[in-house]
């Protein structure tokens, strides 16, 4: 209603000799606002996660291989948390991307397809996979964009028919991959490191420069931090925000390619509470849940910072049910130093 | 009433104000406000936007604390300290949007924050039949009180929170503008609700724009005008008309509106408007602005002028006819279309709607021209800060920072990052929509010289503002809305404030 800063000349000589310092705050809380000191504090989290697990596991945890585990791992889950993170920065949230990737997952494996895909070229595996995925966002994007139904309920509606058809096509069996050609070229290693790790880091870095660099990243930014000023300056929101969906379907059909071959096979049971792990990941990894502001080297790190805290509890032989639970409370705790940073923000 | 009055005007006052202040940063919205309101009065308030009236009731209702001046209730020096506190002293306000929870039942609303309860059970049959009683007491025995508040036509919400202040036992009752929600009926009805409290010795403010309403309701009238009070506990019968637009208008100009060209344009016509029509906003507009012109549009609040030019830009579906931009016909409903074709809107809410306000500047002033930054998609960051720095630097925005969040400036600063936005892309038209609301006076002259350099370069200018003055003195045609239909044009020089002020109450010169 009224302005914030008063626009007099004094004002105005010292701010500009403060030009570059665009936000300013002392404390640790300001340290932790910054860019730099956001990760910083995510390579905090990870390096204590390392001593966690190297001082319980030893060398089972330090050991070259298991560090490749970790990231095969984090592999599949961090090509959906890359896409995940261009939604939730544009405002939304998907919930049925471990359903597109089921489906995806067992469409690309069904017996037509393999019979294709012999018949010529693996390849076209992974492009029924891709495009599985991209209809999936496709239709999950009109259904918000056009059709008004809140993100929430358009996915959560997606995340039960797409796991549905999935098991319809599969018949609920798992299909196994008689393509030799599509497995042998994921595990394929490069100086070691298998090409699915290598599709992983691909993504992250497409994605970085996808939301940092093209008029597509920063429409995304403002479509999600005020939509009607975004509609108002020119921006097709409705039609953007289809994109955005698409992309993450995208992303899921990329994941759902690296889960096949990292398993061997195709099966409506994949990717079970990986709309979880994705969102958690990015909302550990700083960005806003309401739109607008996010990095994809902090949903990196956050996807990291999953995968090795799944990792240390099964090297400790620990269960399933206690890593849910610091899961979740590593959620709650990242959520609630957001909203304080947040609520900064607004107030500086 | 039991103690004795100090000051000798306030005889017989319930409420006193005297030499109210209260500054935001960057605007002193009150200046120096007294007003006295008597127990079983209708006491008006009166002046144009902006003049404070808002502000002074929200300090009234305690939602703002005055910095200097004395409030004097019921004889005594009080300082409310919160709304609950206003309540609690008998000072209930009704604003214009009703903050009813719709899902909840009448009397659920009217007991809603002091609801009726026995360790902590509600009583509902007691609130009821107690809902009852007030709606009865209010000449709305028709209202049920377990129906839902949501169901009810907004005559009937009005009700519904008058009921509530009355719950509270309230001997001071604010109403903002409680007409413009209903039609003449039900005005009728609020005024057979005002006579019947006023009877049982409550007072009222009644806040309108509506001249007749006043004449017919009022007992006294108190002016503002740029925060002040110009006039105070005048009687309605007495004081004409002329008088009181008088009071309203004739304000010390603080700020100079830029000369008009000499010669009057006659480009060709850029924006031509037939007969345009959004459904139950207005209806059969027609409009056409030259290169190098600014038509203002001038009218209330909700007399549809924004509607007018938000439905130009395409940002809301006319319901009938047509928009050409040099003698292209724009698609219906398609702000990228606007764009494309050359039109920029600089919106009322400038926060809500024209900025993003956590970005830096540069991107607020590229967004719309992201493409003439890209190739094959990838940004040029350099160019796009190179670019908004010469723009920013030629409208003298400050502090001169580019990679600073727009947030940190003031409004008047927001207001020409909008604006650089639509130089940037060198647009034809340009859609000002009350372009200095939360402006500071300073910057008010800054912004009225660049709009008519932007008209002088052979820019189509429409401005909306509620501020007459504002449209006379920037705008070379001015169009008169009232109630979604333009009911006058002219020439701006050929018109006066207070011919415009008529207009725009009353509907006739």
């Amino acid at each position: 209603m009224t302005d914030n800063i008063p626009a007099s000349d004094e004002t105005a000589r010292v701010e500009a000799a403060a030009q570059e310092t665009t936000r300013e705050g002392t404390g640790a809380l300001a340290v932790l606002n910054s860019s730099v000191g956001r990760n910083a504090g995510l390579v905090v989290a990870l390096v204590i996660l390392c001593v966690v697990g190297a001082a319980t596991a030893g060398d089972r945890f330090t050991s070259t291989d298991n560090a490749l585990t970790i990231l095969r791992y984090a592999a599949t889950i961090g090509v959906v948390s890359v896409g995940m993170t261009f939604v939730i920065i544009g405002g939304g949230i998907d919930l049925s991307v471990g359903a597109i990737l089921a489906l995806s997952s067992v469409w690309c494996t069904t017996l037509a397809t393999q019979q294709m895909a012999q018949d010529s070229t693996w390849l076209v595996m992974v492009g029924v996979a891709l495009a599985v995925g991209a209809a999936c966002g496709l239709v999950n994007g009109l259904l918000i964009a056009y059709g008004g139904v809140v993100p929430f309920i358009a996915t959560l509606a997606m995340l039960a028919s797409a796991r549905g058809l999935a098991e319809i096509i599969s018949n609920k069996k798992t299909q196994i991959v008689q393509v030799p050609e599509f497995i042998d070229f994921f595990n394929k290693e490069i100086l070691g490191v298998q090409i699915s790790i290598y599709v992983f880091a691909l993504v992250a870095i497409v994605g970085w420069v996808l939301l940092n660099r093209t008029t597509f990243g920063r429409r995304t930014i403002a479509v999600g931090g005020n939509p009607e000023a975004a509609r108002l300056a020119g921006i097709n929101v409705k039609w953007h925000t289809v994109m955005l969906y698409v992309l993450l379907g995208v992303c899921c059909g990329i994941a759902a390619v690296l889960l096949i071959a990292r398993t061997s096979t195709g099966s409506s049971t994949h990717g079970l509470l990986y709309e979880l792990e994705a969102i958690a990941a990015v909302v550990i990894g700083g960005t806003l849940l309401s739109g607008g502001r996010g990095t994809i080297v902090g949903t990196v790190f956050g996807v990291l910072i999953f995968s090795i805290l799944t990792n240390v509890f099964v090297l400790n032989n620990r269960s399933q049910s206690e890593q849910q639970l610091l899961k979740g409370a590593i959620i709650v705790a990242a959520v609630l130093l957001q909203q304080r940073l947040a609520s900064r923000n607004s107030s500086t | 009433m039991s103690e004795p009055m100090t000051a000798p005007t306030s005889a017989g006052a319930l409420l006193q104000m005297t030499g109210i202040v209260k500054e935001f940063p960057g605007v002193r919205a009150l200046g120096g406000v007294d007003l006295d309101v008597r127990a079983g009065e209708v006491h008006c308030l009166l002046g144009q936007n902006g003049a404070g009236k808002s502000t002074l009731i929200k300090v009234l209702a305690a939602v703002h604390q005055p910095d200097e001046g004395t409030i004097v209730w019921d004889g005594q020096e009080v300082s409310l300290s919160s709304p609950q506190a206003a309540l609690r002293s008998g000072i209930a306000t009704i604003y214009q949007e009703l903050d009813l929870v719709p899902h909840l039942s009448v009397a659920e609303n009217i007991f809603l924050g002091h609801e009726l309860s026995t360790a902590g059970f509600s009583q509902r049959l007691r609130a009821n039949r107690m809902a009852r009683e007030l709606l009865t007491r209010l000449g709305h025995s028709e209202i049920s009180p377990t129906r839902s508040v949501g169901s009810l036509a907004p005559a009937g919400q009005q009700i519904v929170s008058m009921a509530r202040a009355l719950s509270r036992d309230t001997r001071l009752l604010i109403l903002d503008e409680p007409s413009a929600v209903l039609d003449q009926e039900g005005v009728a009805n609020l005024f057979r609700v005002i006579r019947s409290l006023t009877a049982d010795g409550v007072a009222v403010v009644y806040i309108s724009h509506r001249l007749e309403e006043i004449r017919q309701i009022g007992d006294r009238i108190t002016v503002l005008k740029d925060g002040r009070t110009v006039a105070t506990g005048l009687p309605v019968a007495e004081t004409p008309t002329p008088e009181l637009i008088k009071l309203m208008t004739g304000r010390a100009i603080e700020y100079v509106f830029p000369q008009r060209p000499t010669v009057a344009a006659d480009g060709e016509v850029v924006l031509d408007v037939q007969d345009l029509s959004l459904s139950g906003v207005f209806s059969g507009v027609n409009l056409s602005v030259r290169a190098g012109e600014i038509v203002g549009l001038a009218g209330l609040v909700g007399a549809g002028r924004s509607e007018v030019l938000e439905t130009v830009y395409g940002a809301r579906r006319a319901s009938s006819g047509t928009v050409t931009v040099n003698g292209r016909r724009l698609p219906r409903g398609s702000v990228t279309a606007s764009v494309k074709a050359g039109v920029g809107l600089a919106p009322e809410e400038r926060k809500s709607q024209g900025l993003l306000l956590d970005e830096a500047v540069y991107r607020n002033v590229t967004v719309s021209s992201l493409g003439a930054f890209s190739r094959g998609g990838f940004l040029n960051r350099a160019a796009e800060k190179r670019r908004a720095q010469e723009l920013t630097t030629s409208l003298d925005v400050r502090p001169s920072g580019v990679t600073r969040a727009v947030r940190t400036l003031s409004g008047g600063n927001q207001q020409k990052v909008v604006l650089a936005r639509w130089l940037l892309r060198e647009c034809r038209v340009l859609l000002l929509d009350e372009p200095t609301r939360g402006v500071d006076v300073g910057a008010r002259t800054e912004i009225y010289q660049l709009v008519r350099s932007l008209a002088d370069s052979g820019v189509a200018v429409v401005v909306v503002s509620s501020e007459v003055e504002e449209v006379l003195g920037l705008a070379d045609r001015v169009l008169v809305v009232r109630e979604g239909e333009v009911v006058h044009e002219a020439a701006a020089t050929d018109l006066d404030e207070s011919t415009v002020l008529d207009l725009v109450m009353e509907g006739r010169a």
